[in-house]
């Protein structure tokens, strides 16, 4: 094993943020052509070390080393230069360029004082095949799926033939599926020598393609294991420092209660065809399936988001019509968004202002204006039972953490008083322990006989927390898992269409 | 418990004015001292206060447009317009009496809440860009009134018509009055109401706001209305001071009434801004303004001046906002 020369090596690395200790004394080294895991819970110092790495951060002690010997890497360019890539969470790409143009974007080839544009699309061409992606180099970044972006990403970093490849939390926006695609690509890469390091919050995802695992906990080195010494458990026990018993509560028997909103062959152009289901009192339903099955859209339409083509609605039996999210709210009903960020909470707006705002004409009226004393004392009652850890209520939300801003975003709708909550990736990228906070919150709610709608990526999560889940495919219900059906090889099935003879159920 | 109140108002106002009532005080403090003895006297302040007081209600308004993400072009030609249609109505129903002139002054708050209405329409239903549709009721209005009038002057037939624009009301003229009152007005309705709440969320976060059964056309409807309602106000007041309009009249309003809200900290992109900040911001200009003339500053070059005072102030904003 030691045969291995060591090509990163950190040692002693410290990062402090106006004296706030992020990082305490870090010493790792990574080999020649491992694949590394970095896990961690949000705010364990992962994303800090790697931004130290790629230069994005300054250290505030330690050293790096690469190839044994010692480099200062000041600027992200400095990293690229030294074979340093990074395949960020959030894209960095231009949506109005075609791939080839972004995978060049700051390193373009030139003739004269023109772009030598022929000569970018045939090396983004053969770079592409290499990595055996099927993408047209002359596509708009902005018509491509999720995946296919991570691929122009990845093939961004490749072009500049880096020798370390970063993957931070990757497989977030990726379904089942996809992941393989991407975990397929990755033994490739290494194949070629590539050494990468994969942050993850998905263990299983960790132990599968990892070859080593540093655990990190609060700006602390935990532990470097080989994967073979490793299990979930294990591995969520160092990262949250104590035992982690079970993270789904036990699930809720709804089979004989009756439903209370029932779904018939609602349409919208393109996007849905014929999606019927129903959702009965007191019960957590789940909805998988790949990204853009239609799941999102299914929820949204209901909730008068979007135009209905056709299709019935129906809640305690009677038929309801929808136009605007505020009749749905005004139904009971509440759908919390995948896009927490870019559809949920205002970043600017503090706890109090972000909690109230759908239920402000209702609750925190007195004569005509905001009673701003109620609006703090019910802001008060929700980060006390929703556990929300803020240095200061009167902070706006962009300083939180994403555990954080999902409580309040959740408490939000929680202060209409619906009937139905749905709730779409509801705890995507967030940490362990803020997620099993969020499943028992869902489960106590459901005995409460408040029905749950769970959309899902993870499949864990809707194994875990549903008795009944609908798997959608292209738009349409491919079919709907009872009890015992629910496994992972189902899903993947109806999600994928490969499978024949499943059972139905209304 | 009414001191308490009282401590954290104070508490809270400091901390979010900071850098704007410090700009205020030691532009005070420079003019006192350049334009000594002069600047502070009664007469003076009360000159600065009635000369932005015109443009400055409509910067209150404007400032709503601003948060709500969106600008009014359109707002100095609009003021042309509703004032020169208004001594037409006041010359036709009340050429002689003081029924006559309360009758148009609803009259122009009715039209200019309707001008406004148009842009909002335009810009919350039809989703056009504000910045364009405003181009071109800026225009629109201009010719209109230009049309109208011959391109002459405007004249009110009405003897008391006058008295409103230029009288004094416990010391302070009648439109200084009408900017404290409008301005008290919209900075509760920024603050303490929902449709303030909606306004700033929807211009933070168009999706976000829709997402929160926010009725966003509305929210971005209104603001433009609101405008077109000051709009109507300074129309009456500008025109009754001189007792006529010239239909080139108030040309660059919209540049005025657009400084005071980015001075006050209104930022451009939207979704943060304040009423008081652009209250001070107008005065800020005023006092400028009235330091150059009493200066023997050339009048060509007080705009220069102006435009640099808008420049840093938006400097000063995008650096705060940078250091997030």
């Amino acid at each position: 094993m030691d045969e291995t020369p060591n090509i990163l090596e950190l040692e002693g690395i410290v990062k402090e943020f106006s004296s706030v200790r992020v990082l305490d004394r870090v010493s790792m080294s990574i080999r020649q052509g491992e694949i590394m895991g970095l896990i961690g819970e949000n705010g364990a110092g992962k994303s800090t070390l790697i931004k130290i790495v790629t230069g994005i951060y300054q250290k505030t002690e330690g050293t790096v080393r690469l190839d044994g010997k010692q480099v200062n890497i000041p600027d992200y360019i400095t990293a690229k230069g030294l074979g340093i890539g990074i395949v960020p969470q959030e894209f960095n790409l231009i949506n109005y360029l075609t791939v080839y143009e972004n995978i060049f974007l700051g390193n373009e080839r030139n003739r004269g004082i023109f772009l030598d544009k022929s000569a970018m699309r045939g090396e983004a061409r053969a770079q592409l095949a290499a990595l055996k992606m099927p993408l047209d180099v002359d596509k708009a970044v902005s018509d491509l799926s999720v995946a296919e972006k991570q691929m122009v990403e990845i093939a961004k970093a490749m072009v500049l033939d880096a020798r370390i490849l970063i993957f931070d939390e990757p497989t977030t926006t990726l379904t089942a599926v996809e992941v393989q695609h991407l975990f397929a690509l990755m033994r490739k890469l290494k194949e070629q020598g590539v050494t990468m390091i994969f942050i993850s919050h998905k263990l299983g995802e960790v132990l599968s393609i990892c070859d080593r695992v540093t655990v990190l906990r609060d700006g602390i080195l935990v532990s470097v294991d080989p994967v073979a010494d490793l299990d979930t458990t294990i591995m969520a026990r160092k990262m949250v420092g104590r035992d982690f018993s079970q993270v789904f509560p036990e699930k809720v028997d709804s089979s004989g209660k009756p439903p209370i909103l029932e779904v018939e062959n609602l349409s919208c152009p393109v996007l849905l065809k014929d999606v019927s289901f129903t959702l009965r009192k007191g019960e957590i339903l789940g909805f998988a399936g790949l990204v853009g099955a239609g799941r999102t859209e299914t929820m949204e339409a209901v909730m008068g988001l979007r135009k209905i083509e056709g299709g019935t609605i129906r809640l305690d039996g009677k038929e309801v019509r929808i136009h605007h999210p505020r009749e749905a709210v005004d139904h009971g009903l509440a759908y919390i968004s995948e896009d927490r960020q870019g559809k949920g909470i205002v970043m600017d707006y503090d706890i109090p202002k972000n909690i109230s705002l759908i239920s402000l004409k209702e609750k925190y009226k007195k004569r005509g204006l905001i009673d701003k004393a109620k609006e703090a004392e019910s802001s008060e009652h929700y980060i006390k039972e929703f556990n929300i850890v803020a240095a200061s209520k009167r902070a706006a939300l962009r300083f939180f953490s994403g555990g954080n801003q999902q409580k309040v975003y959740l408490a939000r709708w929680m202060d209409t008083k619906p009937r139905i909550l749905i709730l779409d990736e509801p705890t995507r990228g967030i940490d362990i322990n803020a997620k099993r906070e969020i499943y028992e919150f869902i489960h106590r709610l459901a005995e409460d006989g408040i029905s749950c709608i769970i959309i899902s990526s993870e499949m864990e999560e809707v194994i875990g927390m549903c008795d009944r889940v609908y798997v959608m495919r292209e738009g349409r219900i491919a079919g709907c898992l009872v009890k015992e059906q629910v496994t992972e090889e189902n899903i993947v099935f109806n999600a994928t269409g490969i499978q024949k003879g499943m059972k139905q159920d209304g | 418990m009414g001191e308490n109140k009282f401590m954290t108002y104070v508490r809270k106002f400091r901390l979010k004015e900071h850098s704007l009532g410090m700009a205020f005080i030691v532009l005070m403090i420079i003019a006192t001292i350049v334009g000594w003895p002069n600047f502070l006297k009664v007469r003076n302040l009360t000159n600065i206060l009635r000369q932005i007081s015109y443009t400055g209600i409509i910067g209150l308004g404007m400032t709503l447009i601003i948060i709500s993400g969106g600008i009014d072009l359109s707002v100095g030609s609009m003021t042309a317009f509703v004032g020169g249609i208004s001594i037409f109505f006041l010359n036709r129903f009340g050429p002689d009496s003081t029924m006559g002139i309360v009758l148009t002054f609803l009259f122009a708050l009715l039209l200019g809440s309707a001008c406004g209405a148009l842009n909002g329409v335009m810009v919350a239903r039809f989703k056009m860009a504000p910045f364009i549709v405003t181009l071109g009721t800026m225009s629109i209005f201009r010719s209109l009134i230009q049309y109208f009038s011959n391109a002459g002057t405007i004249l009110s037939v009405n003897m008391d018509y006058g008295k409103l624009g230029s009288s004094m009301f416990l010391g302070l003229p009648i439109p200084v009055w009408c900017f404290i009152i409008v301005g008290l007005v919209l900075h509760v309705l920024l603050n303490h109401t929902s449709f303030g709440r909606y306004l700033c969320a929807t211009g933070a976060n168009e999706q976000v706001a829709r997402y929160s059964a926010i009725k966003v056309s509305v929210v971005k409807f209104l603001p433009y209305v609101i405008t077109g309602f000051t709009v109507g106000i300074t129309a009456i007041m500008w025109s009754s001071r001189l007792n006529c309009i010239n239909p080139s009249d108030c040309a660059g309003y919209e540049m005025d009434a657009i400084a005071a809200a980015v001075i006050g900290g209104t930022l451009m992109s939207g979704g943060k801004g304040s009423i008081i900040g652009t209250m001070m911001g107008a005065i800020m200009l005023g006092i400028i303004n009235n330091m150059l003339v009493m200066g023997g500053i050339s009048a060509f070059l007080q705009q220069a001046v102006k435009g640099f005072v808008i420049i840093v102030a938006v400097l000063l904003q995008y650096n705060s906002g940078n250091s997030k």
